[in-house]
C-alpha cells in the first residue's frame, strides 16, 4: 500500500520540508497571504497540469497547452475589445474552441494512429500561430467585469486571500481526482496507459477515451487562458510560451510517469506547489536570479526521474523472482 | 472426465462449415466443430492448420466468409471481442491480456464497475472480486497491482474476469505456454471446476501432455481443413500426432543414429570450470565439443537459460573460468562470443530475435553483417544469395524473402531466426527453445536440420523444454534443478525417462503428465557437475 503511494509521499515531503525551510529563512514566509498567493499565481499553471495529468496516464503527450493558453488570451481580448463581446460570451466561446481543438487532436491521434507527441505539435503551432494571425499586439481587456472577477476573494485575517483563479483550480483539482478514482473514465484512462492493445480487448472505448482526454486537456487549456487572462488583464500571442513544459514538470515531479498507467492527479497538485514555492523563495530572497528557478527545478525533476526508476526497479525485481530470466 | 454423448443435448457450440480467406489464401475451409456443456475440447493443429483463424472468428476479430456458427441452437456472428463477450464467448491469450498497472479488482470488473450514483463503488468493486476469486482458491489482495502476481496467477485472474463476464465457452489459446509445472497444474485445477459448472472449453496448446491430462475430445485441423474429432480416450499419441501431421510419423524422427561425427575424444571447442553467477546459476563443469548437441534439460526456472546467457556473455560469470581452443577467455559480452564464432538463437523471438518490419532477406542477413560491420555493406546480389539459400535449405514459407517477417507464421519466423546465425557459419549455436511454439512438422523439420549441422562439425547447445526433443538429438544432456547442473547423461542414457528420473529425483518437482520415471536415476552421474 505504501509503496504505490511512495513516490506521492516523496513528493509531499520534499513540499512540507521546502515549505519549512523557507518559514525558517524568512518569517514572513509561513502566512496565509503567502500561500494565498501561491495559489493564485500558480491557479492556470494548476488547471493546464490537471489536463496534462490525464493525456499522460493515458499514454500521450500534449505539447500544445501553452499555446491554447496563449491564443484564448487574444481570442478573448479580441473578442472583449475589438467585437464588443460580453466577457460571459467569450468565454464560453473561448471555452469551445479549446475543447473543440484538443477533440480534434485526440481524433487526428487515434483514426491515424499518430504518435500524439507529433500530433500536439503541430497542434502547438497552428494555436500559436491561429493567436498571431488574430493580433501580433497585446491587447488590454478593461471590461469592468474583469475588475469584478479579479475582486471575488474569500478573505482571511491578516491579509490572506483566496482569489477566484485559486478557487477554480482547487475545484478543478477536487473534480479531477473523482473523475480519476470514481469514474468509468478514470479506469479507461489508466487502462489506456497500462496497455494501449489489452485495453482494446478488454472491452474499453480506446477511440472514445483518446478524444475526450485531448478534448478534456484542450478544454483545461481553455479555462487557464481565462484565468491568464484575468489574471494578466491582456491579450498576448506570445503569453505562456513553454507553460506546456512546466506543466509536464509539475506532472512528473507529481510522481506520474511519463509512460503512462501510473500517478495521482494529487501529485500533480503537490508538483505545481514545490514550483510555486521555489519561485516564492526566488522572489523573497530579492538577490537571486529568477533563473535560478529553472536549475533548481531542472534538479528535482532529474531527481524524481531517477527516484521513479529506482522504484520500479525495486518492483519488478521483486515480481521477477517468479519469472523465468 | 466423461463428455456427454453428441446426441444428448443440443451442442453448447456448433460450427458448420466455416470457411475464411485471406487475399485468396483459404485459412478456413468448411470446418466444422463442436463443443458441448462441461468438456474441455482440444483444438491442435500445425502452425497455419487454421487454429487461430478459428478462434478469431469466433472471437468477432475475423468475420466468416462462409459456415453457421450457432451458440447453444442460436445463430451468432459477433463483430469484436466485446460483442463475443456479451454473447457468453470469453477468450484468455497466451499473453495475458490484463493490465499490470490497474489492481486485481479493477482488472476484474474494467468497463462494467459497481456504481453508485454514477460513480464507481470501489468497496463493492473490491468485495465482489474477493468473491470471484474464491473459486479459484485466490485469496490475494485485490487492491495490489496486477503486475505484482506471477503470470499463472494473472492468467486465472484472466479466466476469472471471462467467466464472471458469463461466460459460456471458455477459449484458452495456449495458456500455459509461460507456466511452470505447478502453476499448470494449479490452472488444471481451475479448467476442471469450470467444466464440472457446465462451461464448454476450448483449448488450444502444444504440449500433448496437456491434452492428455485435461482433455475429453480433441479436433485436429490440417492446413485449413478439418481431420476429424476423437475422443481423446480412445486416440493413441501415436495416432494424434499422425492426424496432426498427415502421414505416419517416422519412427527416425524420435529415434536418431547419431553419427560418429564429435566423439568423446576430441578436444573440447569450449570449456567451462567452476563456471557460474551468483543468484543465477550455481557453477558448473561443461565441455562442448565440435559436431555434437549438448542439451540442457530443467524445468522453468530451473536455471537452463541462465546457463545458455553466461556461455554467450549474455550475463557475466562472477567466478570460474571459460576456455575456447584452450585459450582462456572472458566472456564479457555477446560480441566476445560472436567473435569467437558462438551464436545464439533467443527463446522469446518476438522481443529478442526478430525485427518485424523488416523484410526475411534483411533479418536473415542481420547477424552476417552486424559481424562484418556496418561500413561494408554486403552486396545486395550476396543478400539475396544468401537468403535465397535459407528460404530454400530451411523450407521457409514465404511468398518471396522482400516478404516483411512480421507477416509470417510463428515456425517460419523461428527458422528465419536459425537462418540469422548459420548465416555467420558458427562453430557453436546456442538454440533457447527452438520449437517453442511451432508446430509438429516444423518440429521434426528442425530437428532435422540440427542433425545436418552437427554433421558439419558445427556444435550446438539446445535449452529445451521438450524432453522428447532434446532425447531424440542430443548426444550429452545436461539436467538442470534448481538452478544447479544435476545430472550429465550421455549416449545410450539419453532418453526421456532418465531425463525425467534426473530431473524429478526430488519428490515434486516433475512436470505434470510426463512419464513416471523409474524409481532411481540410472546413469546419471552425482549432483555438483562431472567429475573433473
Amino acid at each position: 500500500m505504501i509503496q504505490r503511494f511512495l513516490p506521492l509521499i516523496v513528493t509531499s515531503a520534499v513540499l512540507v520540508v521546502g515549505f519549512l525551510l523557507c518559514a525558517a529563512q524568512f518569517p514572513n514566509f509561513a502566512s496565509l497571504r503567502v500561500v494565498g498567493n501561491l495559489l493564485t499565481d500558480n491557479a492556470f499553471l494548476g488547471i493546464t497540469a490537471v489536463g496534462m495529468t490525464f493525456v499522460i496516464l493515458s499514454g500521450g503527450i500534449d505539447l500544445s497547452v501553452g499555446a491554447v493558453i496563449g491564443f484564448t488570451t487574444v481570442l478573448l481580448a479580441v473578442l472583449i475589445e475589438q467585437a464588443g463581446w460580453h466577457p460571459a460570451a467569450a468565454f464560453a466561446a473561448a471555452l469551445a474552441v479549446s475543447t473543440g481543438f484538443g477533440a480534434a487532436m485526440g481524433l487526428v491521434i487515434h483514426v491515424f494512429r499518430m504518435p500524439p507527441f507529433i500530433v500536439t505539435l503541430a497542434g502547438m503551432f497552428i494555436a500559436r500561430g491561429m493567436g498571431f494571425v488574430l493580433t501580433t499586439d497585446s491587447i488590454p481587456v478593461n471590461h469592468p467585469l474583469y475588475g469584478v472577477l479579479n475582486d471575488v476573494a474569500l478573505r482571511f485575517d491578516g491579509g490572506g486571500r483566496l482569489s477566484l483563479p485559486a478557487m477554480l483550480m482547487l475545484a478543478v483539482f477536487a473534480l479531477a481526482v473523482v473523475l480519476a478514482h470514481w469514474t468509468r473514465f478514470g479506469a479507461n484512462l489508466y487502462a489506456l496507459g497500462g496497455n494501449r492493445q489489452s485495453a482494446e480487448l478488454m472491452g474499453v472505448p480506446v477511440g472514445r477515451t483518446t478524444v475526450l482526454v485531448y478534448a478534456l486537456s484542450g478544454g483545461l487549456a481553455g479555462l487557464a487562458g481565462i484565468v491568464f487572462s484575468l489574471y494578466t488583464g491582456a491579450g498576448y500571442s506570445l503569453a505562456a510560451t513553454g507553460v506546456e513544459l512546466d506543466t509536464i514538470t509539475a506532472v512528473v515531479i507529481g510522481g506520474t510517469q511519463l509512460t503512462g498507467g501510473y500517478g495521482y492527479v494529487a501529485g500533480t497538485f503537490v508538483g505545481v506547489l514545490i514550483q510555486g514555492l521555489i519561485q516564492t523563495y526566488i522572489t523573497f530572497d530579492g538577490s537571486l536570479s529568477s533563473w535560478w528557478t529553472k536549475i533548481v527545478i531542472g534538479a528535482l525533476l532529474f531527481i524524481f526521474i531517477l527516484l521513479q526508476k529506482g522504484l520500479l526497479a525495486v518492483w519488478t525485481g521483486r515480481g521477477g523472482e517468479t519469472a523465468e530470466a | 472426465m466423461t463428455a456427454p454423448s453428441p446426441d444428448a443435448s443440443p451442442p453448447l457450440l456448433a460450427i458448420r462449415g466455416l470457411s475464411k480467406a485471406f487475399l485468396g489464401v483459404q485459412a478456413l475451409d468448411g470446418v466444422d466443430f463442436t463443443l458441448h456443456h462441461g468438456e474441455v475440447h482440444a483444438l491442435l493443429g500445425e502452425n497455419g492448420a487454421g487454429k487461430s483463424t478459428l478462434i478469431k472468428t469466433l472471437t468477432g476479430v475475423y468475420q466468416r466468409d462462409a459456415g453457421l456458427v450457432a451458440l447453444e441452437g442460436r445463430e451468432i456472428a459477433p463483430r469484436s471481442v466485446d460483442e463475443a463477450q456479451r454473447l457468453h464467448i470469453g477468450t484468455v491469450f497466451q499473453e495475458v491480456n490484463l493490465l499490470p498497472n490497474l489492481s486485481v479488482a479493477e482488472n476484474l470488473f474494467l468497463g462494467r464497475q459497481p456504481t453508485r450514483f454514477g460513480f464507481v463503488d470501489r468497496r463493492a468493486m473490491n468485495r465482489r472480486a474477493r468473491a470471484v476469486l474464491v473459486p479459484y482458491g485466490l485469496a490475494i489482495d485485490v487492491t495490489a497491482p496486477l503486475g505484482r502476481f506471477s503470470v499463472a496467477t494473472q492468467q486465472i485472474i484472466a479466466i476469472a474476469r471471462a467467466v464472471d463476464m458469463s461466460a459460456k465457452v471458455l477459449i484458452l489459446d495456449e495458456p500455459t505456454a509461460s507456466l511452470d509445472a505447478q502453476e499448470v497444474a494449479v490452472l488444471f485445477t481451475v479448467m476442471r471446476t469450470l467444466k464440472a459448472r457446465g462451461i464448454g472449453i476450448v483449448f488450444v496448446t502444444h504440449f500433448l501432455d496437456q491434452v492428455y491430462a485435461v482433455c475429453d475430445r480433441i479436433t485436429v485441423l490440417r492446413n485449413g481443413r478439418l481431420v476429424g474429432e476423437r475422443r481423446t480416450a480412445e486416440l493413441p499419441r501415436l495416432d494424434l500426432v499422425a492426424m496432426m501431421l498427415g502421414r505416419e510419423l517416422e519412427e527416425a524422427a524420435h529415434r536418431i543414429e547419431l553419427g560418429p561425427a564429435g566423439g568423446d575424444d576430441r578436444a573440447p571447442l569450449a570449456r567451462f570450470r567452476g563456471y557460474g553467477k551468483a543468484r543465477s546459476v550455481e557453477p558448473f563443469d561443461l565441455d562442448i565439443r565440435p559436431g555434437e548437441v549438448v542439451g540442457l534439460a530443467g524445468l522453468l526456472g530451473s536455471g537452463r537459460t541462465e546457463t545458455a546467457r553466461l556461455v554467450f556473455g549474455m550475463d557475466r560469470a562472477d567466478r570460474g573460468e571459460a576456455t575456447v581452443d584452450g585459450r582462456p577467455v572472458r566472456l564479457r559480452d555477446p560480441r566476445t562470443a560472436i567473435r569467437l564464432g558462438f551464436g545464439f538463437c533467443p527463446e522469446d523471438r518476438k522481443k529478442e530475435g526478430i525485427v518485424g518490419e523488416l523484410s526475411v532477406r534483411e533479418n536473415i542477413i542481420l547477424a552476417l553483417q552486424a559481424r562484418q560491420g556496418w561500413l561494408k555493406p554486403l552486396p545486395r546480389r550476396r543478400q539475396e544469395e544468401i537468403a535465397d539459400r535459407f528460404i530454400r535449405l530451411l523450407d521457409i514459407r514465404t511468398p518471396d524473402a522482400e516478404r516483411p517477417i512480421q507477416l509470417l507464421s510463428g515456425g517460419n519466423q523461428q527458422k528465419a531466426l536459425l537462418a540469422r546465425w548459420l548465416a555467420t557459419e558458427p562453430r557453436l549455436l546456442i538454440l533457447d527453445e527452438p520449437t517453442r511454439g511451432i508446430d509438429v512438422g516444423a518440429h521434426a523439420e528442425i530437428i532435422r536440420l540440427i542433425e545436418r549441422l552437427c554433421a558439419d562439425g558445427m556444435a550446438l547447445l539446445v535449452v529445451s523444454s521438450e524432453l522428447e526433443e532434446i532425447a531424440a538429438y542430443s548426444r550429452r544432456v545436461v539436467v538442470l534443478r534448481d538452478r544447479r547442473h544435476v545430472a550429465e547423461l550421455r549416449g545410450e542414457e539419453v532418453t526421456v525417462e532418465r531425463i525425467v528420473a534426473a530431473i524429478a529425483a526430488e519428490p515434486g518437482a516433475k512436470e505434470p503428465g510426463a512419464k513416471e520415471p523409474g524409481a532411481t536415476a540410472p546413469g546419471a552421474t552425482a549432483p555438483g557437475g562431472a567429475p573433473r
